[in-house]
């Protein structure tokens, strides 16, 4: 069994025989024609381009091209064979410079593709893939081959990729493809974008997953939590059948959901919000019923390009976001690079313990000019919308305070230029190192609100790396030291009288909610395929019994008990989540 | 040099994402109605505004400030058209980029 671990874009659990798709990267090797024929060659070029336009205007899967998104890709595609300069460009390659119409095509276009491909702009640099795609398309008519796409296969699949293009996606029969694993892409990747408009689930940035499969290995595909597990041992492949089967039958009830409240039985209401990394993901937020966005990691706009990103980069990003959501909450974690995510530039120094290292606000207050230009962006979106700002990895007052008078020096900055920006936009900390739980009393009196990162707060307070699969198993939510913590946070937050969310894994996870809930939390933020599912749990308890589910929790002293005991009283509200 | 009618404009491009594709694609669909030859400049390239490919790989981002030239009969009528759907439509997409510029 392996588990590999990508980036989730499509919601859901497919289990079967893997698809192992060979990228059909045609090498076109560069050769000359004999002047005598180089009219019929262009000839050639121009059937190609014409059988090419044909085919997309008369596609056979009519069913599938007619859903938005696919159409969209495929007009492109379309006004590119239908381009004069295009054709043009390639026919001159064959009749001037009396090259092959094969090797034409594929360097013309593979020329573009790169153009695409170094662009700054991540819209137009993802769009590579379609320049690629249309060679491929070309080259099947110039070289004769038969459509190679899979809608001949005759059973369930799961497709492993290095990435698709856009006509093999399409060319899938969704009777069996299951779902989608690549090597490559991102959430804006075409694999992503027809996974989601298909409706079946995908992880892709799985760097190695094609090398890992060997063709017709079981493969589980967790759309969920961006997990792909290859050749799963018996228990690990029950649990997962369980899940999918509890998935399709959920989805469908859970949409139901979408416009009610987050209430307990009791009355007692609970808001839900979205943790995102891409602007474009506000829009699922929307869409499964969060609330508004708990967390907005923003570091995507550090990975995803060679250079520093601008303060318009930054206030894109953002102003993106805020138009979706309107004026419902938005809070932006500001720069949380380091440990183990690293930016393109180098400044990064390898260090031997990076999660103690330089990393997130502390990298933040050395590198003040970077951190403006962030402050700054947010501070200029923020008359749009309801914005908050948040400092991660505060792990003491010294440093909250550093951050929060950099804030006040970009304010004035602002003032100076005579720019409007929210001036009483609030200003909250994660709480994720031990040193800020212990002293959350003091922090609180000098935040506007208390997110807690529980993925980094379990992390150092149990002293364990979870990446590390030699003590991975120690890493628990439900460790008494954790829980213990999270009383004392949310004891000194309530004496502060100041707002505090849950923002790390725990809050979509269904056996943690009930506790959570218990321990006084009411806010909670997520990933948002998540949503429905937590929502239809709130739903389902009253926080009396979460009261009482957390006192006993509070007086158990090992996390064995406390795991064991939590899962069955989850159980026994919403048997049908597990 | 009959009646042809030579016409120049400056644009900006103000939606939040840029000349990508899909904006390129109008744009190419919106120029093809004209009669006219339409040729757009980013500094010192020009290219044909009803070339996809070209469009396309211009790349402009939100801010660029583009120059239209149309030149034929309706000259006039395909950069008002061409216009309106860079700066007023904005490609159906953000007008953000718009609003912060009266902000300040």
């Amino acid at each position: 069994m392996e588990i590999k671990k990508g980036i989730a874009v499509s919601p859901g659990i497919a289990i079967a025989r893997s698809l192992v798709i060979d990228s059909e990267d045609y090498r076109i090797p560069r050769r000359s024609i004999l002047p005598s024929v180089k009219v019929m060659e262009v000839k050639r070029v121009r059937d190609a381009f014409k059988k090419a336009v044909a085919e997309l205007e008369k596609p056979d899967s009519d069913e599938i091209i007619a859903e938005g998104n696919i159409k969209d890709i495929f007009a492109v595609h379309l006004r590119f064979l239908k381009d004069k300069n295009l054709r043009k460009k390639i026919t001159d390659l064959v009749y001037n410079d009396l090259l092959t119409a094969e090797y034409a095509v594929s360097t013309t276009l593979r020329d573009i593709a790169n153009h695409f491909a170094s662009v700054q702009n991540k819209y137009i640099s993802e769009r590579a893939t379609d320049i690629y795609d249309i060679e491929k398309r070309l080259l099947r008519h110039l070289l004769g081959k038969k459509r190679e796409d899979v809608g001949h296969i005759n059973r369930e699949v799961v497709v492993v990729a290095h990435e698709l293009s856009p006509t093999q996606t399409a060319g899938f029969d969704r009777k069996f493809i299951k779902g989608f694993a690549t090597d490559a892409g991102g959430r804006t990747s075409h694999t992503a974008i027809v996974a989601r408009s298909l409706g079946i689930p995908a992880v892709v940035g799985l760097e190695d997953v094609t090398r890992n499969v060997a063709p017709a290995a079981t493969v589980i595909i967790d759309g969920n939590r961006g997990v792909v597990i290859i050749e799963p041992d018996e228990p690990t492949l029950k649990e997962y059948q369980q899940h999918a089967i509890e998935f399709e039958r959920l989805e469908r009830e859970l949409d139901a959901l979408r416009d009610l409240d987050a209430v307990t039985r009791d009355g007692v209401k609970v808001e839900l919000y979205g943790n995102i990394e891409f602007p474009h993901e506000a829009e699922i937020v929307i869409d499964k019923g969060g609330q508004g966005i708990g967390l907005y990691r923003t570091e995507f706009l550090y990975l995803y390009s060679q250079t520093e990103p601008t303060e318009e980069d930054h206030y894109r990003a953002y102003s993106e976001v805020i138009r979706v959501f309107g004026n419902m909450p938005i809070v932006i974690r500001t720069m949380d690079l380091g440990a183990d995510k690293f930016t393109q530039s180098r400044r990064f120094v390898r260090e031997p313990n990076p999660f103690l290292g330089l990393r997130s606000i502390r990298f933040c207050l050395q590198n003040i000019v970077l951190f403006k230009t962030q402050l700054r962006a947010i501070l200029r979106a923020s008359v749009h919308g309801d914005v908050r700002i948040m400092f991660p990895l505060i792990s003491s007052l010294h440093e909250l305070r550093q951050a929060k008078m950099i804030l006040r020096d970009v304010m004035e900055d602002l003032d100076e230029d005579g720019i409007k920006y929210n001036s009483s936009v609030p200003v909250g900390i994660m709480v994720e190192t031990p040193s800020a739980a212990l002293t959350a009393s003091i922090l609180a009196g000098e935040s506007d609100f208390f997110s807690i990162g529980t993925n980094d707060l379990i992390q150092y307070t149990l002293a364990v790396d979870r990446g590390n699969e030699r003590v991975s198993t120690l890493y628990s939510g439900a460790d008494p030291a954790v829980v213990s913590l999270l009383r004392s946070i949310i004891h000194d937050a309530n004496k502060a009288k100041i707002n505090v969310s849950i923002c790390g894994e725990m809050a979509s996870e269904p056996e943690f909610i009930m506790l959570l809930l218990g321990l006084g939390f009411r806010t909670f933020s997520l990933a948002p395929p998540m949503i429905p599912e937590i929502k239809k749990l709130v739903r389902s308890v009253t926080v009396e019994s979460c009261n009482v589910i957390a006192r006993k929790v509070l007086m158990m002293n090992s996390e064995r008990e406390v795991i064991n005991y939590l899962r069955s009283a989850a159980m026994k509200v919403l048997p049908e989540v597990f | 040099m009959l009646a042809e009618t030579v016409n120049k404009i400056e644009v900006e491009i103000k939606n939040a994402n840029g000349l990508h594709m899909r904006p390129a694609m109008q744009f190419v669909d919106t120029a093809s109605k004209f009669s006219s030859s339409v040729k757009v400049g980013n500094g010192d390239i020009e290219v044909d505004g009803k070339s996809i490919m070209h469009m396309a790989m211009l790349a402009a981002a939100a801010g660029t400030k583009l120059t239209i030239t149309a030149e034929g009969a309706d000259a006039q009528k395909a950069l008002e058209a061409l216009k309106d759907l860079v700066e007023n439509k904005l490609f159906d997409e953000s007008a953000w980029q718009g609003k912060n510029e009266a902000d300040k």
